[in-house]
């Protein structure tokens, strides 16, 4: 290992292949902000790239290119701790290898034909071959099959290897949460006639999976982050995952309900629906406890500084983004007027962005300490302005456009559905309304100011670290001793240097 | 487990927390699952409930009134008014839905539009499209809806936002299953989404009273009132209504009449 100069040889198979997941990962990324600058430039200028590239294809690469940079992201994190976790070398290291280059191509293809086929006749080819018309899992079927294919691939090398080595409360959880994630998928793979059994079975993937295993699924990687960053204990940590799913899951699986509102479903779906999501917030509450508390008792004295900020940062754009901005919408009687408006799309900005943008950012840093050779990522980095500017420019960003899309949100809200009773007309005079455009030009400033905030961490990822020379910060050494006599034994490992 | 010095109490335990974990999914998933057999059967098709319609319900006129017990609006199925003059059977009306919803998809309509409020918010919601006073009254509506679909852009009624649809090139045929998707779409009960809402001026919910045997289907409102729709007026015998293109050609002067 040379601190300060790129030690990709050195790391293992698969931190290896967290580094690639990770490059891809934000690749996909710069993608999404680009379709999305478009799509919203569409909405000041509706002429630009009309009959070219429509809105909807623009919106579709938009979303499609979040769900699989996170995807991504989630998987190279999960790949850099499986080892360190278990204590052994990945198992199936050649079909991990295999399974990252047909997952990129596959996506690769699958995007190629979004933008340049786009759209197809009204039969079952269409589905199988360019895309099915639903949104945030547009994939062609063949698509879809190939993703499970490399998902059972992938679950195969991380419980593999955990059986290989040790178990612990972070792996148990994070692998049934796994297979829960990957069987949620299923129930988007089906074509139906009934639009209710549709939407019905639609949300299962997207409500689930961002609301109960995506959520412990960060947890799970939260936990080994603050274990790593600040060396808290494993005991601790471990129990705060368990208090987490049981939170998660015990107000997340029966919050599906609020989105049962509208589609044709049964009636008692409004008072299950709109009382379990309620509850939602009160997991996002208590990681935010946990994570400031932790990094408190540790005096904020990290090996990793700006993973931790994004690992806080995380913590409270989870309960601002998915807790505040989810609940204000949630109950039927509000969501009866704020359904389909700027208000879901706010929301849905802030929550992605704070509850897994962040966590993904954060863990890139971490693999970057190492393959920088476990160079020094504490106070006084080099060049850190850099990382604190990005930082700075991707939330003002953020959270400059979800105000300004929640502001056309209300207005929409107020004209369109309250006072114009939602037909056509009443669209479009909430579009027309001086707010409502105004919200939408501040949403594009907003868009640039994010856009070049992810140029600039682009840039540090690359150049962070780099050319230093001092070894990295121990950690908490106290509580490690402390901890030393547990299982698994990774804090020992961390306050060593990893 | 931990040697530490301090004991930690029950319930505060790692152990307590990994079962409370273990108990709270399952049983929270138990109940997810039962609510999801029910609710399945109860948004079948044509089902008893009557929230979902049965997809002949197309050859009917349909409403969206308030209920004055449950204080929110309603979809009402009225009397006999087939599609483009065409009476379907229950198959056949699936298989004309199941196209428009397939064409739909294809286009992508919902990265656009939202589809019962879902989808996205750059065009109208399309769950009331059919009843949407855009299309001026009953008599005009399958002439316009179809024209505007054959050619969004020249079509376009942007109210100065300069939105524009893009042409989709639909054939006749998707036209014409994707009018009949949005009209089976606006006849499903959607606990009163969108509120406030004003139809478009048709003629009247109600039948008339000559057509006292089959009135049971069009007089009440969507609820239990599916089977009828399953046995259209026309006789079965009669062959199937034109989905192929010679007959769509002629499609938009039927509307019209
Ligand atoms: C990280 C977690 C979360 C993410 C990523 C997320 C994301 C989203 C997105 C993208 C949508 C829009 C879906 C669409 O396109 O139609 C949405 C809708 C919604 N979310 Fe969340 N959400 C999260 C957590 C929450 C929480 C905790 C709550 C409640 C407390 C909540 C309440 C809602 C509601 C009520 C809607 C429906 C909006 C509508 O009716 O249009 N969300 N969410
Ligand atoms: C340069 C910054 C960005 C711009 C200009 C932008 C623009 C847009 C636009 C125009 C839409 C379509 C909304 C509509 O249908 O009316 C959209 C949707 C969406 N974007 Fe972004 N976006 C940006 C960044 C992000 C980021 C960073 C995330 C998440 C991490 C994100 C997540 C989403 C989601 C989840 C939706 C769907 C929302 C819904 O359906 O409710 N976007 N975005
Ligand atoms: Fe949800």
């Amino acid at each position: 290992m040379k601190i300060g100069k790129i030690n990709y040889s050195e790391l293992s198979t698969a931190q290896q292949l967290s580094v690639k997941y990770f490059t891809v990962a934000m690749v996909l990324f710069l993608a999404q902000l680009v379709f999305g600058l478009i799509a919203a430039w569409q909405f000041l200028a509706p002429d630009f790239l009309f009959g070219v590239l429509d809105f909807n294809v623009n919106r579709m690469v938009h979303i499609n290119a979040m769900v699989v940079w996170m995807l991504y992201g989630f998987i190279g994190a999960i790949f850099w701790l499986v080892e360190d976790e278990s204590g052994v070398p990945l198992v199936g290291v050649w079909i991990a290898n295999a399974t990252f280059y047909v997952l990129t191509v596959a996506v690769t293809i699958v995007v190629l034909v979004y933008l340049f086929v786009q759209s197809g006749p009204g039969d079952a080819w269409t589905l199988w071959l360019i895309n099915e018309g639903r949104e945030y899992i547009e994939a062609p079927r063949w698509a879809d099959i190939g993703i499970v294919i490399c998902m059972v691939a992938f679950f195969y090398n991380v419980a593999g290897t955990f059986v290989a080595g040790r178990w612990s409360g972070i792996s148990g959880v994070l692998v049934l949460d796994l297979v829960a994630l990957a069987g949620l998928y299923l129930a988007g793979m089906f074509y139906t006639t009934n639009l209710p059994m549709d939407q019905y079975w639609w949300w299962w993937v997207i409500h689930l999976w961002v609301e109960a295993t995506w959520e412990v699924l960060v947890g799970c990687i939260m936990a080994w982050g603050l274990i790593k960053t600040l060396g808290a204990r494993r005991r601790i940590v471990t129990t705060w995952l368990y208090v987490e799913v049981a939170l998660m899951f015990g107000s997340g699986i029966l919050g599906l309900g609020h989105h049962y509102f509208w589609i044709g479903t049964p009636e008692y779906w409004l008072g299950i629906g709109g009382f379990f999501s309620a509850l939602e917030p009160v997991p996002l509450v208590a990681m935010v406890v946990h994570a400031v508390y932790d990094a408190g008792r540790h005096h904020f004295r990290s090996s990793n500084h700006p993973a931790l900020a994004w690992l806080i940062a995380h913590a409270f754009g989870n309960f601002i983004g998915a807790g505040v901005f989810g609940f204000m919408q949630t109950l039927p009687q509000i969501n009866l007027y704020t359904h389909g408006t700027q208000w879901s799309s706010s929301h849905g900005h802030l929550a992605f962005f704070g509850a897994y943008t962040t966590i993904i950012v954060a863990f890139i840093y971490l693999t970057i300490q190492r393959l920088r050779g476990d160079v020094w990522m504490s106070s006084d980095i080099q060049g850190g302005w850099r990382w604190k500017w990005s930082l700075a420019l991707l939330h003002v960003g953020m959270v400059g456009m979800s105000m300004a899309l929640l502001i056309a949100g209300y207005e929409q809200s107020f004209v369109e559905r309250a006072m114009g009773g939602s037909t056509w007309q009443a669209y479009f005079e909430g579009q027309t309304q001086p707010w409502f455009i105004q919200a939408m030009w501040w949403r594009m400033v907003f868009g640039v100011i994010m856009t070049a905030g992810l140029v600039l961490l682009l840039v540090d990822f690359v150049k962070i670290g780099a050319g230093d020379t001092r070894p990295i910060q121990a950690v908490a050494a106290s509580d490690a001793v402390e901890d030393a006599a547990q299982p698994a034994g990774a804090v020992a490992k961390a306050a060593g240097g990893g | 487990m931990s040697e530490s010095g301090i004991r930690t109490e029950w319930w505060a335990s790692e152990n307590f927390w990994r079962k409370c974990a273990i108990f709270v999914t399952g049983f929270m998933a138990l109940v997810l699952v039962l609510l999801t057999f029910h609710t399945l059967t109860v948004i079948e098709a044509g089902s008893e409930a009557g929230r979902v319609p049965a997809y002949a319900v197309i050859n009917h006129r349909i409403g969206y009134v308030m209920d004055d017990d449950k204080r929110r609006m309603v979809p009402v199925i009225g009397p006999v008014a087939p599609l483009f003059g065409e009476e379907l059977t229950e198959a056949e009306a699936m298989a004309l839905v199941d196209h428009g919803k397939l064409t739909v998809q294809a286009r992508n309509c919902m990265n656009c539009h939202t589809i019962l409020g879902n989808g996205a918010y750059y065009a109208p919601d399309l769950t009331k499209a059919w009843l949407d006073p855009g299309w001026g009254n009953e008599d005009a509506r399958e002439l316009l809806m179809t024209m505007f679909l054959k050619d969004p852009p020249t079509n376009a009624r942007t109210y100065g936002t300069g939105r524009r649809m893009p042409n989709q090139e639909l054939t006749d045929d998707e036209v014409r299953a994707v009018i009949a998707y949005l009209k089976w779409m606006s006849a499903i009960d959607t606990n009163g989404f969108p509120s406030g809402f004003k139809p478009l001026p048709q003629g009247s919910l109600t039948p008339p009273a000559a057509a006292a045997p089959q009135s049971r289907a069009g007089a009440s409102r969507a609820l239990g009132t599916s089977p009828p729709l399953a046995q259209p007026r026309r006789p079965s015998t009669k062959s199937p209504p034109p989905l192929t293109s010679a007959a769509a050609t002629g499609l938009s002067m039927r509307g019209a009449s």
